[in-house]
């Protein structure tokens, strides 16, 4: 089970485990700031009159899927080691949902 | 084993279990009672179609009996059992003492079994639901009475029990392998299994969401797939299907593992191409999900969207052709025991081959056409169902039954009811072929005399006959092997490869004293090849951490099913709301039981195992 970094094992250096906790802080306050950031364009986009559908529609989706990715790599850890699995089954998902909807999209009359 | 039993009355034991073990037995008893049910059903339907103008059941008592017979077939009965199969055989093939989670495990099987229950009932509470296994929104929307309403609510439970099922096997083969047991090492079985729980996670939700959907409309007024309220009923199509066709690779992909197991144990020799099969069964399962359309070829998409999805449906015969030649190679030059498990196995070859060639005659899209809503795809389906699945499960059931309940089944009597099921299945079904490219519609409650499908539709009903037959055997065989069957060895056919051959037959509790180390794929043959008795250990003997019993996945389960009478009954009965709140409060309370009480199982100790172990090993 070798699936975290913080193991608990009091022989790991502590020195080394601080750091990087501290680098890990560093990084979730940034993508938090990030995220709070890209919803706050998110609501501009949609409030502000001058664009068209055509452009904040689109445009929301993109900041959405750049959010998810923060949420998964930076708040849930998939960054880390042993997250393989876990991003195989992610990915796999997202390919066969986003095949179904192509398919919707292009060849299959509703 | 009685060291480590505490006392509890046997039905207490068997409401409470989170034993892997015992669950697979609780699969299997619940899934071979409705396999018998969904089997009367059959024959009722031939007996119906044996002669031209018959009056045994007529009109919508048929449509309902031919309803039930393809829902009880294919999710409370091909479905439990194959979970029989993982459940009894996946935790030890990969040297592990339970699944990743016991507790979900139980309320998988209760979720399915309560769901079953619900949907049978419907026979006795204003009739069966009569709009086909794959009840079209445009048929069931108009259906009167509750019968359309038991198959959403039923099949909505059993639905959330296989979801927790396939996780569960997910993470369990993902993090419980013995050491050494790399991904390339598990048996065909868990291989079988690992990719069948993976489509279970991304097949299952379309089906939720569809049957939801269905529930909105039926129930609460929606309009999801009504046209005349801004809806769409070929939404219905889609979401089925979508879970439907990789619904049955879930059915096939473990009968392919089954088989696997069962020709390179009786053939002695190592699977021919074992990485080639890996490879199949992925490709397979991936396959599975880009041709669910081909289902629907005559709705009307357009000729681009029937050629597409035709040519991805042709695609998905060549990994199993690979597979079917890997098999035929291992069988060559093998030094091959044809006992009842291999029996099955050498028949289910040339019966499923059949299967896939009608399969892919279907795939073509302008001749599908003329196949479409006939006899022929009666056949097709039933080959591979039949010919596939139900010929593994009984397979499987004669070769891990020494496993499961410590008894060999007999083998004179499981050879009898081999040749009477062979014969019976070719007989009913290969006629119909014949009978669907003549003419003969699906689903239709009868046909006129002087059309050319007297004879044909008389053999098939003789057929059906014959597995009857065979069922009876089988059931003999079961209860002669129950009150006197030879007592089976660990190994119990001799010719063990995998780890499930290594612990007792039945396996204690913890199945393993220690966590055995895994050195090569077939592992307890490369153990037996060294000229070892046992196991090498991959840990010293010490205290074994078990779950506790529990009747709160019991308790769950029942909670749901008291809801579904009640939003089913609300708006005709004053009762029924309140009834249905009380289900959900009685579902919600035992989980937040569940999350509040510390649960921190028991130990059995390093003595008692050495005790137990004593007897065994002897």
């Amino acid at each position: 089970m070798a699936n975290q970094t913080n193991t608990g094992n009091p022989n790991v250096d502590l020195a080394y485990r601080r750091k990087k906790n501290a680098e890990e802080m560093k990084h979730q306050v940034i993508s938090f700031v990030l995220m709070i950031a890209l919803t706050l364009v998110a609501f501009f986009a949609v409030g502000y009159d001058q664009f068209s559908h055509w452009f904040s529609v689109p445009f929301i989706l993109l900041l959405a899927v750049v959010q998810v990715a923060f949420q998964l790599y930076y708040f849930m850890h998939m960054s880390h080691k042993g997250h393989e699995l876990p991003s195989l089954f992610l990915y796999g998902g997202v390919l066969v949902a986003f095949l179904t909807v192509w398919a919707f999209m292009t060849v299959v009359w509703w | 084993m009685s060291t480590v039993a505490r006392k509890k009355s046997l039905i207490w034991d068997y409401l409470t279990t989170v034993d892997h073990k015992k669950i697979a037995i609780l699969y299997l008893i619940a899934g071979g009672f409705f396999f018998l049910v969904g089997g009367l059903e059959a024959l009722f339907i031939r007996i119906q179609l044996a002669k031209p103008n018959n009056d045994f059941l007529v009109g919508g008592l048929y449509n309902q009996v031919l309803t039930m017979h393809g829902t009880t077939m294919i999710f409370l009965a091909a479905m439990p059992l194959v979970f029989a199969m993982m459940n009894a055989v996946v935790p030890i093939q990969i040297g592990a003492r339970d699944v990743a989670f016991p507790f979900l495990n139980a309320l998988g099987f209760w979720l399915f079994f309560f769901g079953g229950v619900f949907l049978n009932l419907s026979w006795f509470l204003g009739g069966a639901p009569d709009a086909g296994w794959t009840s079209y929104a445009s048929l069931s929307l108009e259906s009167p009475g509750h019968g359309i309403d038991f198959y959403v609510l039923g099949l909505q439970i059993s639905g959330f029990g296989t979801l927790i099922g396939g996780i569960n096997f997910l993470v369990t083969i993902i993090n419980m392998r013995a050491p050494g047991m790399t991904y390339m090492r598990m048996p065909m079985f868990t291989w079988a299994t690992f990719v069948t729980s993976a489509l279970i996670l991304f097949a299952f939700p379309p089906l939720t969401v569809g049957l939801i959907f269905m529930m909105m409309d039926r129930l609460f007024g929606g309009n999801f797939y009504n046209p005349a309220g801004g809806g769409n009923t070929i939404i219905w199509e889609h979401l089925f299907w979508i879970f439907g066709h990789p619904e049955v690779y879930i059915l096939v992909l473990p009968a392919f593992g089954i088989f696997s197991e069962i020709f390179a144990t009786f053939s002695k020799k190592r699977l021919f191409g074992y990485s080639s099969m890996v490879f199949a069964t992925v490709l397979i399962g991936f396959l599975g999900f880009m041709v669910w359309a081909h289902h629907m070829f005559t709705v009307g998409m357009g000729p681009i969207a029937n050629a597409i999805f035709a040519v991805a449906t042709m695609a998905i015969a060549v990994p199993t052709g690979i597979k079917i030649f890997n098999w035929l190679f291992t069988m060559w030059g093998g030094n091959i025991r044809f006992t009842t498990p291999m029996l099955y196995a050498v028949a289910f070859i040339p019966s499923f081959v059949m299967g896939g060639v009608t399969g892919v005659m279907n795939a073509a899209a302008a001749a599908d056409y003329q196949y479409h809503d006939s006899y022929f795809v009666v056949a097709h389906f039933h080959y591979v169902i039949v010919g596939g699945v139900v010929f593994a499960l009984l397979a499987g059931a004669h070769y891990w039954w020494p496993k499961m309940f410590g008894k060999m089944l007999n083998e004179t009597l499981g050879k009898i009811t081999f040749w009477l099921f062979f014969t019976g299945f070719h007989l009913t079904f290969f006629i119909q072929h014949f009978l669907g490219l003549m003419g003969m519609p699906r689903r239709v409650f009868t046909y006129l005399p002087g059309q050319g499908f007297e004879t044909g539709n008389l053999i098939s009903t003789v057929g059906a006959f014959f597995m009857a037959a065979a069922t009876i055997v089988l059931l003999v065989n079961v209860v002669i092997t129950t009150a006197k069957g030879q007592k089976a060895e660990a190994d119990a056919w001799g010719d063990g490869r995998t780890l499930e051959w290594a612990v007792a037959s039945p396996p204690p509790e913890y199945n393993f004293a220690q966590t055995p180390l895994v050195r090569g794929l077939d592992a307890f043959w490369i153990e037996k090849m060294e000229g070892k008795k046992g196991l090498t250990p991959a840990e010293p003997l010490g205290d074994i951490h078990m779950p506790n019993s529990s009747i709160l996945p019991f308790v769950i389960s029942l909670g749901l099913f008291i809801a579904a009478f009640g939003f089913m009954y609300r708006t005709e009965h004053s009762w029924g709301l309140a009834v249905g709140i009380i289900g959900l409060l009685i579902t919600l309370g035992s989980m937040f039981l569940r999350s509040v009480i510390d649960d921190h199982g028991f130990h059995i100790h390093k003595e008692e195992v050495l005790e137990a172990e004593k007897g065994v090993k002897a």
